[in-house]
């Protein structure tokens, strides 16, 4: 699933808020199996073209074509989305939020698969790096740990689309750089994954490509993030 | 992989787990079709935990009726008859007002880190969210109905000279015409500025036809004076024409910008 197949096509792309265009016109194409790394100053317009392709924000003009069509309701399952904030509920533990989350992706709760070893839940939970028993509720862990556990709800439906906002932001340089390893080893089987960071270094050899994106636009697309940092 | 910023006893490895050739953790599982009926219960009880551990609606809706009750009965000191009369309109109101904390307690849990987005990016129905959202609402009230009719029956000593069993109709046609509309009208002031004057602005001109209903219904079962079919009879059709209403309404609202 790395050939060059677009998975997502933008086609001029606007998105007005009231007055203020976030997205002015942005026309793209984006090929399967690869790891895109969104960058740009504060307010350029990449969370919003985030949240526009993970179908939260509808388009004021333009069209998104993901997977071959244009519905996000017909390949919502095969989407994955993180958000700035966790997207979780700090009363309750990680393992609960995303036995929460499997159903309503249909995939049951995970505590009948346990014994069988089969737990989709506590599967993710440890291919983030945390512990599926901690009975802590999420709002008592640390903003590193929050990310991860935000990391392992969007994996959580298996998505052929991983679409990640700030995934390092508060996250350790260590547990950063593991999580740009699992990244890169999703990439490897097949994933679509676009990530808007601030930190572009720690991508420097695992994105395919480099997006720069400015006051709405996309100015530039580079294989090489020395490019970019130019 | 370290425990990393928090530590805190979560173990195991990112890279290890899922590595390069490695399985996913999606490779021995399919994502399925989540029925409506199991989101709804799961989410019920998702709800139903995160209000035991927090009790946040809970407490709020019965210090409030508490404080009706005792202030009510303190200003005035009517007589048994004089109570049957006012009864009605006085529980009423004051679970109407109690009613209003719970609603908006049930979507401001959704807005803390933005969790409603999860929602809405699977591919669990609209209506699912809002029925769940309205069953859990309505066991809120009921607990606090029933907590609360005991100390209404004794400050203002009533007893029902009609079909008492009739207000078990009342309670229940009246309480699901409050939180069907109420966690509806919550939705949509949610992402107002300032949504809890909002909510009551929207609910209650809404609910006059269902408060009037109740409170007609109630007085009449309390008196013994007049038939209350009627009025039982208004309230069911209000509800099934609110709910209906609500149910094809929600997915707009759910997904308003």
């Amino acid at each position: 699933m790395t050939d060059n197949v677009p998975v997502i096509s933008v086609t001029n792309l606007i998105k007005q808020f009231g007055r203020f265009a976030a997205l002015r016109g942005v026309t793209a194409e984006f090929a399967a199996g690869k790891l895109y790394a969104i960058l740009g100053d504060n307010g350029a317009g990449k969370t919003t073209l985030l949240r526009t392709l993970a179908g939260l924000n509808h388009p004021s003009s333009g069209s998104v074509t993901i997977l071959g069509t244009t519905r996000f309701h017909d390949i919502c399952r095969e989407v994955g989305y993180m958000a700035h904030p966790s997207l979780l509920y700090d009363e309750m533990s990680g393992m609960e939020n995303l036995a929460y989350f499997a159903r309503l992706y249909g995939l049951g709760d995970g505590v009948a698969d346990r014994k069988t070893g089969g737990d989709r839940t506590a599967d993710v939970i440890r291919a983030v790096g945390l512990d599926p028993d901690l009975t802590r509720p999420v709002g008592q862990y640390s903003q590193g740990m929050r990310q991860r556990m935000s990391l392992a709800r969007a994996l959580l439906n298996d998505p052929k689309i991983l679409l990640l906002d700030e995934p390092f932001s508060n996250v350790d340089l260590r547990s950063a750089r593991d999580m740009v390893r699992l990244l890169a080893g999703l990439r490897d089987q097949g994933k679509t994954i676009f990530v808007v960071t601030h930190q572009a270094s720690l991508l420097e050899d695992s994105a395919d490509e480099f997006i720069w994106m400015d006051a709405g636009k996309i100015l530039g697309r580079a294989a090489d993030f020395a490019e970019v940092a130019r | 992989m370290s425990t990393g910023t928090g530590g805190g006893g979560s173990g195991g490895g990112i890279s290890g787990a899922m590595s390069p050739g490695a399985a996913s953790p999606g490779d021995q599982h399919s994502v399925g079709v989540a029925a409506p009926s199991g989101i709804i219960r799961a989410t019920l009880v998702k709800d139903l935990r995160l209000e035991w551990r927090s009790k946040d609606a809970i407490n709020s809706m019965l210090f409030f009726s508490l404080l009706v009750v005792v202030v009510f009965s303190f200003s005035f000191d009517p007589s048994a008859e004089e109570s049957r009369q006012i009864a009605g309109g006085l529980v009423w109101v004051a679970f109407l007002f109690a009613a209003v904390v719970a609603l908006n307690q049930t979507w401001a849990r959704e807005l803390r880190n933005q969790v409603l987005d999860a929602y809405r990016v699977s591919p669990a129905p609209a209506n699912a969210l809002f029925l769940a959202k309205t069953v859990g609402n309505f066991i809120f009230v009921v607990v606090l109905e029933v907590l609360m009719t005991p100390l209404f029956i004794i400050f203002y000593r009533l007893r029902a000279l009609g079909p008492a069993w009739q207000l078990l109709l009342v309670a229940a046609f009246g309480t699901w015409a409050l939180v069907v509309n109420g966690t509806f009208f919550a939705a949509m002031s949610i992402r107002t500025r300032s949504r809890e004057i909002m909510l009551p602005l929207l609910l209650f001109p809404i609910s006059i036809p269902a408060i009037l209903a109740m409170v007609q219904a109630t007085t009449a079962i309390l008196t013994g004076e007049y038939n209350a079919r009627f009025w039982i009879v208004l309230l069911g059709t209000y509800d099934l024409v609110f709910t209906t209403g609500c149910l094809l309404l929600f997915e707009l609202v759910l997904n308003a910008e």
